[in-house]
């Protein structure tokens, strides 16, 4: 393997992405929502249990690539326990470290910071948003499934039909 | 296999394809990504250019540009001339029986929506049916399904079976005496079928309905003769055919073309104005309406011509080769499938690896240099079909050689290490 392709697919996301963590449905859950990527035809459901604030339970299921499997699977550690407003300030971290605006050492980031091989991959930045993304639309309760095409041209365009 | 790879005999009637030469004439493949000589296997997207396009283009900037149609100046002349003589290569490329059915458009895209709303809004109405395939292009499914919106009509899909191939009794059920037209694909784009048109044609046209062949990846990959396939509308695009970009060709029967209204209104396709009553002119202007695509449209012939000058049967066999020995070697990988098993296959190879995103086994070609597309191909359809989200599809070109196909297979093999 080369050296960029070890910076992109670090050892950590590999791990996740052959034996993702959180990885069934919640029969429970007060929340779910579904996310579509239409470029690629990949789709994840985020279950959420909540107690009041705070995201008690989070898990997922679905069908993706490494990238989009590991970073689900990490979200789900990383935002359980969490508030509502915790979550929302990771993703906003999260997103700025892929897509370069970021930096690789904020401590905030714990071990999502293996994502920063990411930036250099433009054109893989929605598949490690997308589970994010449907968290979001989760916690907001969307009926609709959320697309990563749906949010105009910003920094995550890049994709090709 | 090796007896056949010998070089040929001194004697041979026609030289050997000489496809270090080939490579020669097209300057990008020189490219260096990330370090590694660039394998370009992503032909079915879009083909890479010649040197001969590449200056053709140049020349008309440089030495005859000017508007066409129009002017009595030397410079218009000239420029119409060459634009004129793109359209006699086009008609000899397909073997029409006149320039005049050769209609100039943007791409095979633009060839089915002008078809759809110029034919198919004149005669198709509420209760009729559209027949299509079930291995059919987003552009060859989204007009007439618009097209179907609009007049009340029902779009009717001829199923494909595991191999990716179309049942042609299944197709000929499905033209009914509601059915006012048949679109179809002479070659897949995401499973490499190569379609029995002649045959599907024979079966349209004994019930009276008149057939469109999406021919874009049919058109650079083998020789098209419309009248032996007896195509009442047959559509490709430059840039597949190593011609430039924005430059499409809709062939039509004349008999046809005649009668459907203009596609769009505006200069070169009226004969008179008056703010009464415009007439239109004749064929093939009255469809192409404004400046064309000058500069792209002459290149375009320039591409042809180089096409020609190799010969599309010698293109022909020379990707049979190279998708056989993908084939072959792919498809001896444990727990890689190939989409698309039809008998009669082009150009074109779907893949799918146990355990690893076709999305993952891009990335990790590309960090190889060898460029593949990864995805639904505009075909999503066809991935429903057979339950995937995507798939992996390398496709060939003129230019390709057995060391690329070396190449994709140690890629291949470098992301299976990687992702299991």
């Amino acid at each position: 393997m080369t050296n960029d392709l070890r910076d992109l697919y670090q050892e950590v996301i590999l791990d996740h992405s052959k034996r993702p963590r959180n990885f069934h449905s919640m029969p429970q859950a007060d929340r779910k929502a579904e996310g579509y990527n239409p470029l690629c035809g990949d789709r994840e459901t985020v279950f959420l249990d909540l107690d009041g604030d705070v995201l008690k339970d989070v898990s997922f299921q679905g069908a993706g690539c490494a990238i989009s499997t590991a970073s689900a699977s990490m979200m789900t550690e990383s935002v359980k326990g969490k508030t509502r407003a915790e979550a929302d300030a990771l993703f906003e971290r999260f997103h700025d470290l892929i897509t370069g605006k970021g930096d690789g050492d904020d401590p905030e980031l714990g071990k999502l910071a293996v994502f920063s091989g990411v930036r250099e991959y433009p054109v893989r930045v929605k598949c490690a948003t997308l589970p994010w993304h449907t968290l979001k639309a989760a916690l907001s309760d969307a009926q609709a499934p959320v697309s990563t095409e749906s949010e105009g041209p910003t920094a995550e365009s890049g994709g090709a039909s | 296999m090796s007896t056949i790879a010998r070089p040929a005999p001194a004697a041979a009637p026609a030289p050997a394809y000489d496809v270090a030469s080939i490579r020669r004439d097209f300057p990008i493949l020189a490219t260096k990504v990330y370090g590694k000589p660039l394998v370009y296997l992503d032909n079915a997207a879009s083909a890479q250019k010649p040197l001969a396009v590449i200056d053709a283009e140049r020349d008309v900037y440089e030495k005859c540009y000017a508007n066409i149609h129009r002017g009595v100046h030397w410079l218009s002349v000239h420029a119409t001339d060459a634009y004129d003589a793109a359209r006699e290569k086009t008609r000899r490329f397909l073997n029409a029986s006149e320039a005049r059915e050769i209609v100039f458009v943007r791409g095979t895209t633009e060839a089915v929506n002008l078809v759809a709303q110029t034919y198919g809004r004149t005669h198709v109405g509420p209760g009729d049916e559209v027949l299509i395939t079930g291995l059919e292009h987003h552009s060859n499914i989204v007009p007439w399904q618009m097209l179907c919106e609009e007049k009340r009509a029902r779009l009717a899909v001829a199923p494909i079976n595991d191999a990716g191939e179309v049942d042609v009794d299944v197709f000929a059920r499905l033209l009914t005496p509601r059915t006012r037209i048949a679109s179809i694909a002479h070659l897949s784009n995401a499973l490499g079928t190569v379609l029995p048109v002649r045959r599907m044609v024979e079966l349209a046209h004994e019930r009276g309905v008149p057939v469109f062949v999406d021919g874009a990846q049919a058109a650079p990959r083998m020789p098209v003769d419309v009248r032996a396939l007896g195509a009442d509308f047959y559509a490709f695009s430059s840039h597949k055919v190593y011609g430039p970009t924005g430059v499409g060709v809709l062939y039509g029967r004349a008999e046809l073309l005649e009668k459907m209204p203009p596609y769009q209104g505006g200069g070169d396709m009226i004969r008179s104005v008056t703010f009464d009553k415009t007439t239109y002119n004749k064929l093939p202007h009255k469809f192409e309406a404004g400046t064309p695509n000058i500069a792209g449209g002459i290149a375009f012939g320039a591409a042809l011509d180089y096409v020609t000058r190799i010969g599309l049967e010698r293109i022909e066999a020379h990707e049979r080769d190279l998708l056989r020995d993908a084939t072959d070697r792919l498809g001896a990988i444990d727990g890689l499938r190939i989409v698309g098993t039809a008998r009669e296959k082009a150009g074109v190879l779907s893949f799918v690896i146990d355990g690893v995103h076709p999305h993952d086994i891009g990335t990790v070609l590309d960090r190889h240099g060898v460029a593949i597309r990864t995805g639904h191909h505009c075909a999503q359809p066809v991935m429903d079909r057979y339950g995937l989200p995507a798939t992996a599809r390398a496709s060939f070109g003129l230019y390709n050689t057995r060391d690329e196909v070396d190449a994709l297979l140690a890629a291949i093999h470098e992301a299976i290490r990687m992702f299991r």
